[in-house]
């Protein structure tokens, strides 16, 4: 029996978690509308006034992103462990690092996707100016991968165990806090018309290196976490 | 070339012999971190001046700045032992790894809270957000994920495995969040008034500072000595070595 070539398999891979997302619509929203309600209940707890607003909306977009990506990484390998389809991903002929990025991308596709369509509109209903917005989607941008490729390694980390939400939380919480300090103080800097660039730079240069690392570290932590 | 030397450690990773190692070495450790730490905290607290411009506040720099080294080393040791663990399948590395880092994180815990009491007279405020603050606190949680990854696996020796990983990408980790700590409050805040800076300390103080640090050395080898042997005994119920340790316990 011969290989199915590198580039379809991935391309299979990608395919059948997208496939397998959009059969389950309601899942897909869910983070969304989780996005939309924590946006909504800043003004109610904090008081309408647009100053205020509008010194905090760049960080509370940000930090409902990351709290509704958190919600759910949970689910991004839990499906395929319980019907057994991630253990034949590792037994599989192909480099497992190149199909849990592609188990990745799907996942980013699925669930920060939607978020960055609706982040102009959450960063709106907190006056965000129009100048910032642009600087806001541009880190969102850089900044959701990199969550997601880093999540991606805790979640396997955790594969083998049953309880595991707090646990995720406490575990990615040390690692975010660079990223959340980065895409922050770029929207801020572009708020207060100073140069943003740097900022945005340090993301680019961790999301380069997180492409490149992360898939590795993921497979090498599934790799002990699966193995009983 | 010394060969005993590769052949001593070798023959220390195995479970029965490093738990006779620690046996003997641990009372030794602890009587020598208490006889240290009783002699810091007298020449702490007695015999050293007070601080000129802090009074006798200053005083808890003698347990808040060892515990603030100690939440530094374990991590390195503990990160090391992961390491080991990881590549060479040592059960003993795995062992150390985890043990250590609840210690570390009992020390990372006393350097909060010494730090927040120093800060209430000096800084006016029990807590701010700091570069050096944020990254304590930070490490604290990169303690208690690895403690709390570890006891969610029902197969001891694989959370320690996945325990020990996570405690590698937290090594990575803290740098950049020290960095990236740095960055954003320089941003947004200029200089942080710092009164105490550690440039210029006379040795009456200094002394009883080291050692305190000697002691708090000897007291983590002298606590997780212990705690290693009980985790042996645990992790090695079913040999024999244990057994015949059982029957020697059960007949006196």
């Amino acid at each position: 029996m011969s290989r199915p070539p590198l580039a379809a398999a991935c391309a299979a891979v990608l395919r059948r978690d997208l496939v397998l997302a959009w059969r389950r619509r309601g899942d897909i929203a869910m983070p969304v509308l989780y996005a939309l309600i924590v946006a909504t209940l800043f003004p109610f707890a904090l008081g309408p006034e647009e100053a205020l607003l509008q010194r905090i909306a760049g960080g509370v977009v940000l930090v409902t992103v990351l709290l509704a990506m958190l919600l759910a990484l949970d689910a991004m390998f839990r499906g395929d462990i319980e019907d057994g389809s991630l253990e034949q991903l590792v037994l599989a002929p192909q480099p497992l690092a190149l199909m849990l990025g592609m188990k990745i991308l799907a996942h980013w596709i699925t669930t920060a996707l939607p978020l960055i369509v609706i982040a102009p509109l959450l960063a709106g209903m907190l006056h965000l100016p129009g100048a910032a917005m642009s600087v806001l989607l541009l880190a969102l941008l850089l900044a959701t991968p990199l969550l997601s490729l880093l999540g991606a390694i805790l979640v396997a980390l955790t594969a083998g165990t049953r309880r595991s939400g707090m646990l995720l939380a406490l575990m990615l919480l040390p690692l975010c806090v660079p990223v959340v300090i980065f895409a922050a103080g770029a929207v801020s800097a572009a708020q207060q018309g100073l140069p943003w660039l740097a900022p945005v730079a340090w993301l680019g240069a961790a999301l380069a290196m997180a492409l490149v690392l992360a898939p590795l570290a993921c497979a090498a932590a599934l790799r002990i976490a699966l193995d009983a | 070339m010394a060969n005993w030397i590769p052949l001593w450690l070798h023959k220390l990773g195995s479970p029965p012999i490093f738990y006779r190692f620690a046996g003997t070495l641990r009372p030794w450790a602890l009587a020598l971190a208490l006889l240290l730490g009783m002699a810091a905290l007298y020449g702490g607290l007695v015999l050293a001046p007070a601080d000129y411009q802090q009074g006798d506040a200053y005083r808890i720099i003698f347990i808040h700045v060892p515990s603030a080294w100690m939440s530094l080393f374990i991590y390195g040791v503990m990160a090391l032992a992961s390491f080991i663990a990881l590549v060479w399948r040592i059960k003993l590395a795995e062992v150390v790894a985890m043990e250590s880092a609840p210690i570390g994180a009992a020390f990372t815990f006393v350097t909060l809270v010494t730090g927040s009491l120093w800060g209430k007279p000096m800084w006016g405020t029990w807590w701010t957000w700091d570069a050096r603050l944020t990254s304590e606190l930070v490490l604290l949680f990169l303690y208690l994920g690895v403690i709390g990854l570890y006891h969610a696996f029902e197969d001891r020796r694989q959370g320690a495995r996945a325990a020990a990983f996570l405690a590698l990408i937290g090594i990575v980790n803290v740098p950049i969040v020290h960095f990236s700590v740095n960055w954003w409050n320089t941003l947004h805040q200029g200089s942080t008034v710092r009164i105490l800076g550690p440039s210029k300390m006379s040795g009456d103080m200094l002394w009883p500072l080291l050692t305190m640090m000697a002691a708090t050395k000897f007291y983590y080898i002298a606590s997780l000595f212990g705690r290693v042997r009980a985790d042996l005994l645990a992790l090695e119920s079913g040999k024999d070595w244990v057994r015949q340790i059982a029957e020697a316990e059960a007949g006196r």
